[in-house]
């Protein structure tokens, strides 16, 4: 009976650790093949442990090329899209104007079409202008499609932003520019970084945009799937592991410091309470 | 009052991103169209001739393609919202001190890249998979058959490519539930399975549907998942699209199939637009734009 409580209790968690297995498995199955030793040129079938490949993961040149390519991609799509989805940010929250609707259905409706239908639509547009393919197509295109991330993430920040700050900083004699600077881009700056992040990671992962765009260029996601035919050797394990690794270490590390701001500040508020209480007027 | 200038500072802000939405999403979106209405060979050139029978003739050859698509996404959708709901439910109500690394769990998979995920399925259910033999032993599949090549592996693959698009607008939605709701509903003698059909389940129904949208839309233009999970019997209409764009060159129907797909899901996405705004697909309930 207390079994059957207990089941019951813990039913749900129990699903959802369940769950969390099925998505963590393929993440655990890169990293093991990644110490594998394939015996032909497929890389699917467990032979032996080795750690060759991870003491030679830039052996292959084409491959660090695609992706030296693929992070040089990422670094300037993150500064375009952040730079055009902030301001587009800062204009939607702050503003009532004409048009926000049609502004806000333009920002949404790219994030809602089938990934195959942007890059259809990008490959007609370049073809039809007679644009050469290559990196600049794939930089305009991963621009596009990181926008609307972009905006979605800053419009939360701001949303929660206290305007009184601002109005502090003018009343002080701050010029708007100068208010800007010293008051409101510190306090948008996480929201600006993790948007930042966000489309970094979109673009050094965006495979079906980029099939369509690359022309002859060859980007991390385009090496993986053209060598898939031939098979795909098991450097491409090693770097996804990396990646990951990286990336994880980065997200806990703007966590760790989060929690010790918050706890800084609960600390400096306790202090401030004691103050008031501790001085008998 | 106003000025004229303060009127324009909106329009400067969104100047630039709007112009590189504009050009970039909007016209290519037109030239797909005047494509999709053009005759001609890659050689030759095309001429806009108004041809709407690549419309007719690449709907009824490709008719199969479109319903396996929208079969298949369906399916996945449902999946995610089945795998979802109790992951979103013990994230919100169960984690406690867990919930942050449980998150993390969630987005985890996108810091790996989609292709090399859905090359891991593939590991997964290879012939050779220890899988693939447990699902053999319990004969669920045949001892001479295969796992992959098979429509179920292609929906395996989309469920586990967009469940994390599922969990995330659910996790928000059942976050924001007001949890005094569920007790009033106890204080009403109202069992736990009452308290969860009347009131938990049609309060986060805005979150069950953004994230029906948000796992449905991509799911039915995907053609990875068929490329490395399935064979030509499972080809949906992205891998198509996809194929008579870069392999074959037939530009004029490949860009009539990809406009008819983009119409279905604009049809939806509108529909869901006039009931619950834009507001809810960019993050907040209130702001119904």
């Amino acid at each position: 009976m207390r079994a059957w409580r207990w089941l019951k209790e813990h039913a749900v968690l129990g699903v959802g650790i369940l769950a969390l297995i099925y998505m963590l498995a393929p993440i655990a199955i890169i990293a093991i093949f990644s110490f594998n030793d394939p015996s032909g040129r497929y890389n699917f079938e467990w032979v032996g442990f080795t750690t060759q490949y991870w003491q030679e993961p830039f052996a292959i040149e084409p491959l660090t090329d695609a992706l030296l390519l693929s992070i040089r991609l990422a670094f300037f799509t993150a500064i375009g899209a952040t730079i055009l989805g902030t301001l587009l940010a800062i204009a939607l929250v702050r503003y009532e104007f004409f048009g926000r609707r049609a502004a806000n259905l333009l920002i949404v409706i790219p994030m809602a079409t089938p990934e195959v239908v942007i890059g259809a639509a990008l490959l007609s547009f370049f073809l039809s202008a007679s644009f050469a393919l290559g990196f600049t197509t794939l930089l305009i295109a991963h621009i596009m499609f990181s926008i609307s991330f972009v905006v979605i993430v800053v419009r939360s920040r701001l949303i929660g932003f206290d305007r009184r700050l601002e109005e502090a900083a003018a009343d002080l004699g701050a010029s708007p520019v100068t208010t800007f600077r010293k008051v409101t881009l510190p306090l948008l700056a996480p929201g600006v970084a993790s948007a930042a992040m966000l489309s970094f990671a979109l673009s050094i992962d965006d495979f079906v945009i980029s099939n369509f765009n690359s022309g002859a260029v060859v980007t991390f996601p385009l090496y993986i799937f053209g060598a898939n035919q031939r098979g795909i050797p098991v450097q491409v394990n090693v770097i996804a592991t990396m990646l990951f690794a990286i990336t994880v270490m980065a997200m806990l590390a703007v966590i760790i410091q989060q929690r010790r701001a918050e706890k800084m500040q609960e600390r400096r508020a306790d202090d401030d309470n004691k103050a008031t209480v501790s001085v008998p007027i | 009052m106003k000025t004229l200038r303060q009127r324009l500072v909106p329009y400067g802000l969104m100047g630039p991103g709007l112009i590189w939405l504009f050009v970039f999403f909007v016209i290519p979106m037109y030239f797909m169209g005047q494509l999709s209405l053009k005759t001609g060979s890659l050689g030759a050139g095309y001429e806009l001739t108004w041809a709407f029978e690549n419309y007719t003739d690449s709907i009824s050859q490709y008719s199969d393609q479109f319903l396996r698509a929208f079969y298949y996404a369906g399916v996945a959708s449902f999946l995610c919202l089945l795998i979802g709901y109790p992951l979103a439910y013990a994230i919100a109500f169960k984690a406690g001190r867990w919930k942050n690394l449980m998150l993390f769990a969630v987005v985890a998979p996108f810091f790996t890249t989609y292709l090399i995920r859905t090359i891991a399925w593939k590991t997964l259910l290879d012939d050779t998979s220890p899988i693939v033999s447990v699902l053999k032993f319990l004969q669920i599949v045949p001892q001479d058959g295969r796992v992959l090549a098979t429509s179920g592996a292609v929906i395996a693959g989309l469920t586990y490519n967009f469940l994390p698009f599922m969990v995330l607008p659910l996790f928000a939605s059942l976050e924001r539930l007001d949890r005094r709701l569920l007790e009033a509903g106890k204080d009403l003698y109202a069992s736990a399975a009452q308290t969860f059909w009347r009131i938990t389940l049609p309060l986060t129904a805005p979150g069950i549907i953004a994230g029906v949208l948000l796992t449905f839309i991509p799911a039915a233009g995907d053609y990875v998942n068929v490329i490395f999970l399935g064979g030509t019997k499972q080809a949906m209409i992205g891998n198509v699209i996809q194929s008579k764009y870069l392999v074959v060159n037939d530009y004029p129907d490949a860009a009539a199939l990809s406009f008819t797909l983009m119409a279905i899901i604009l049809v939806a996405l509108i529909i869901y637009i006039k009931f619950a705004g834009t507001g809810a697909l960019m993050g907040d309930e209130e702001e119904a734009t």
